[in-house]
C-alpha cells in the first residue's frame, strides 16, 4: 500500500486548468521527484496534496486515509510536512525558537501555558540544529541567516514533527553549487523513516537524490518511474530533458 | 498595601533575572542575548515605581485621575494580548469592557451584591463570556479569517451594543446606570483616593504578571509564530484558530475586570463604553505605546491619558487636533510605539528557550 497516493486530481483557476487529472503515487521511504517544465502544475499538485489548494476533483490519500478535505492542520497531525517554495521561518524569532515552535506543534495546550515541555525539548532543538549545520547561529534571529541556511532552517522545522512524508518545493532554489551539494547531503539521513515528494528545477540534484521521478506537462502525467526510466523515455526527452 | 507591592516588585526583578539565565544556553551567542536583554525589566521597574509613589506626590483630585488611568491601562493590557500577541485586530475591545461595567453596575443596582470578591469576578466572566461568543463567531470557523473579517465584526459588536444600550430602558438609555454604590470588603467601602488607587495598581501588577507569564511561555511562542505566519504554523499542526479564540477570550476577561473596575470607580456607566470610541481610544494606547510588550500598554495609557488631560486644561479649544497630530507622528515615525526609543527588537520578541533548570530536569 503506498503512502501516498493522488488520482484524478483536477484544480480550475477560472479560465486557467492548471492541473487535469494528475496523479501521484509514493511509497515508503521513498525520495520521488515531482518535474516539468514551467507552468506544468507542479507547485499546483503539491498545494493539493499538502493542503493548501482544494482540488476541483480528484481523491488525496494518505496512509490510507482520504485526506482531501484535511486542513492543514489535520494533515499535519497526521504526519505530513511542508517546506514552502517561499521560505518562511519566522524571521524575528530566533533559530532555537523557530525549531523549538516546529516541535512543540502538538503539545497540549497545558503543556504550553506552563512550558512543561520546553525542558524536554531542548535536546532534539540542539540535535536538529546541529544536524543542520545551524549551531553556531542557534541564538541569532533568523532574518540574520543566510537564504541558503534560512532553507536548510526550514527544511529543520519541517522535519520536526518526525513526518511520515516532507513535501519539498524548490528547496535549492536560490542556493549556489556548494549548498545545493550540502543540501542533497542533510536530506539523505531522513530517507531512514521519511518519504520525500521535490519540486525542483535542478535536474542534476533531483538525478543525485530521488528514487522515481514524476514527469508533468499541462497538468496531465507525462510519465512517471525510476530515474533510469525517465531518462529513456522519448516523450519526456523531447518535451523536458533537451529543453532543459 | 507597600509591603505586598514591594513583594512583587521582587517577583519582577527575580523574574527578570530568571529570563537572562535562561538565555544563557551553550552557544557564544547567548552571551551577546543576555547581555542584550535588559532593558525590558528596567522600564517595568522604573513604571511600578513611578505607580506607586505617583499618590504620595499628586493632589487629591490627580490621585483619582491617576486611578482611572491605572484602570485604563488593565484595558489596554487586554488589547496588547489580543493584538500585540496574537495578531487580531480588535475594533471592538470596549465592548468586553462595557458589558462588564454594565453588568456589576446591574448587580449594584437590582440585586444589592457589591462585594469585590463578587464583582470583579463577575465582570471578569462577564468579558470573557462575551469574548467566547463573539470570538468563537469570528475566529472559530473551519477556514481562517481574515483581519478584515475580524476587525469590522468587532467593531460592529461594539457599535452595536452602543446603540442597544443607548435604546433600552432597562440599562437607563441614554443616560446609563447612574449613582452606583461603592465597592464593599466586608463593612469597608471603597471610594475614590488612595485606597482605591493602590487596589487598582495591586490588581494592575497580578494581572500584568500573568500576562507576562503567559506571552513568555511555549504559549507565547505559539503566539509569536501565530502573529507573524499563522498559515505556516497551521502546517505544523497548530490549531491556529483556537489559539486565536484562548487568546482572544483572555483578553476579553481582562477586559472585563478592568471595565468593573472602571464603573465602581466613576460609579456610573452610560453607553459610551460599551462604544467605538472608546474601542478605538485602547487602539490608540497600545500603538502610541509599543505593541507586543505589556509595558508598552501601560506607558502608552498613561501618556496618552496625561497628555489628553494636560492639554484639555491648557488648550481648551483645539487639544484634540494636538492629541491627534502628536498621535499621527508618533505611528508614522515609531510605528512600534515609543517604547521602541529604548527597546530592540529583538528584545521586543525575546527568547523562549529552556531555561537551565528545565534543562536539567529534562537530563535522564
Amino acid at each position: 500500500m503506498p503512502l501516498l497516493e493522488a488520482v484524478g486530481v483536477r484544480k480550475v483557476f477560472g479560465k486557467l486548468t492548471a492541473l487535469d487529472g494528475a496523479a501521484l503515487t509514493v511509497g515508503e521511504n521513498e525520495f520521488h521527484g515531482l518535474i516539468g517544465p514551467n507552468g506544468s502544475g507542479k507547485s499546483t499538485l503539491m498545494k493539493c496534496i499538502a493542503g493548501a489548494e482544494v482540488p476541483t476533483q480528484g481523491k488525496v490519500s494518505f496512509i490510507n486515509t482520504d485526506i482531501t478535505a484535511f486542513t492543514p492542520t489535520e494533515r499535519a497531525r497526521a504526519g505530513m510536512s511542508l517546506k514552502f517554495q517561499i521560505t518562511s521561518v519566522l524571521p524575528t524569532l530566533t533559530l532555537y525558537d523557530n525549531i523549538l515552535l516546529a516541535l512543540q506543534a502538538q503539545s497540549s495546550l497545558f503543556d504550553l501555558v506552563f512550558s512543561r515541555t520546553r525542558g524536554a525539548l531542548h535536546d532534539q532543538v540542539m540535535t536538529m540544529l546541529t544536524q543542520f549545520r545551524l549551531v553556531d547561529r542557534a541564538f541569532d534571529a533568523a532574518a540574520a541567516l543566510s537564504h541558503g541556511q534560512q532553507q536548510w532552517l526550514e527544511i529543520a522545522m519541517a522535519l520536526a514533527g518526525k513526518p511520515k512524508l516532507l513535501l519539498l518545493d524548490e528547496p535549492t532554489g536560490g542556493m549556489s553549487l556548494e549548498e545545493r551539494r550540502v543540501t542533497g547531503e542533510l536530506l539523505q539521513p531522513i530517507k531512514q523513516h521519511c518519504s520525500l515528494v521535490i519540486v525542483e528545477h535542478d535536474l542534476d540534484f533531483i538525478r543525485d537524490i530521488c528514487d522515481r521521478l514524476t514527469v508533468l506537462d499541462q497538468g496531465k502525467v507525462l510519465a512517471s518511474g525510476t530515474v533510469s526510466e525517465i531518462q529513456a523515455n522519448k516523450a519526456v526527452q523531447e518535451i523536458y530533458l533537451r529543453r532543459a | 498595601m507597600p509591603k505586598s507591592m514591594s513583594v512583587v516588585k521582587q517577583a519582577i526583578v527575580a523574574d527578570a533575572g530568571d529570563e537572562v539565565d535562561g538565555a544563557m544556553a551553550e552557544s557564544a551567542a547567548a552571551g551577546q542575548v543576555a547581555a542584550g536583554r535588559k532593558v525590558l525589566p528596567i522600564v517595568e521597574v522604573v513604571v511600578l515605581v513611578a505607580a506607586l509613589v505617583a499618590p504620595l506626590v499628586l493632589q487629591d483630585y490627580l490621585t483619582v485621575f491617576a486611578t482611572r488611568v491605572i484602570i485604563l491601562a488593565l484595558f489596554a493590557l487586554s488589547f496588547d494580548l489580543v493584538w500585540g500577541y496574537a495578531g487580531i485586530m480588535s475594533f471592538g475591545q470596549a465592548l468586553f469592557f462595557g458589558s462588564a461595567g454594565y453588568g456589576v453596575a446591574l448587580l449594584a443596582r437590582d440585586l444589592d451584591i457589591t462585594n469585590i470578591f463578587l464583582v470583579l469576578p463577575a465582570g471578569t466572566i462577564i468579558g470573557l463570556a462575551f469574548a467566547l461568543l463573539l470570538g468563537g463567531f469570528l475566529l472559530l470557523g473551519r477556514h481562517p479569517s481574515s483581519v478584515i473579517f475580524v476587525s469590522l465584526g468587532t467593531l460592529t459588536g461594539s457599535y452595536a451594543a452602543d446603540r442597544l444600550a443607548r435604546g433600552w430602558y432597562y440599562l437607563g438609555g441614554q443616560n446609563g446606570i447612574p449613582s452606583i454604590a461603592p465597592m464593599t470588603l466586608g463593612g469597608y467601602e471603597f471610594s475614590e483616593g488612595p485606597p482605591f488607587y493602590y487596589l487598582v495598581l495591586g490588581i494592575l501588577v497580578v494581572v500584568y504578571l500573568l500576562c507576562r507569564f503567559l506571552v513568555r511561555s511555549q504559549f507565547g511562542l505559539a503566539l509569536a509564530g501565530l502573529r507573524e505566519n499563522e498559515q505556516r504554523i497551521a502546517f505544523f499542526g497548530y490549531k491556529a484558530q483556537h489559539l486565536k479564540a484562548i487568546i482572544f477570550a483572555i483578553g476579553g476577561a481582562v477586559a472585563g475586570l478592568a471595565g468593573s473596575l472602571y464603573a465602581f470607580h466613576e460609579g456610573f456607566v452610560w453607553p459610551n463604553m460599551v462604544g467605538v470610541v472608546v474601542s478605538t481610544q485602547v487602539v490608540l494606547y497600545v500603538l502610541f505605546g509599543g505593541s507586543g510588550t505589556l509595558i508598552g500598554a501601560v506607558i502608552g495609557a498613561i501618556i496618552v491619558e496625561g497628555v489628553s488631560f494636560w492639554l484639555s486644561d491648557n488648550y481648551r479649544d483645539i487639544w484634540p487636533i494636538i492629541l491627534g497630530v502628536l498621535l499621527l507622528l508618533v505611528i508614522l515615525f515609531r510605528p512600534l510605539g515609543l517604547i521602541s526609543f529604548v527597546l530592540g527588537e529583538r528584545e521586543r520578541v525575546g527568547s523562549f528557550g529552556a531555561s537551565r533548570k528545565e534543562k536539567r530536569n529534562a537530563a535522564p
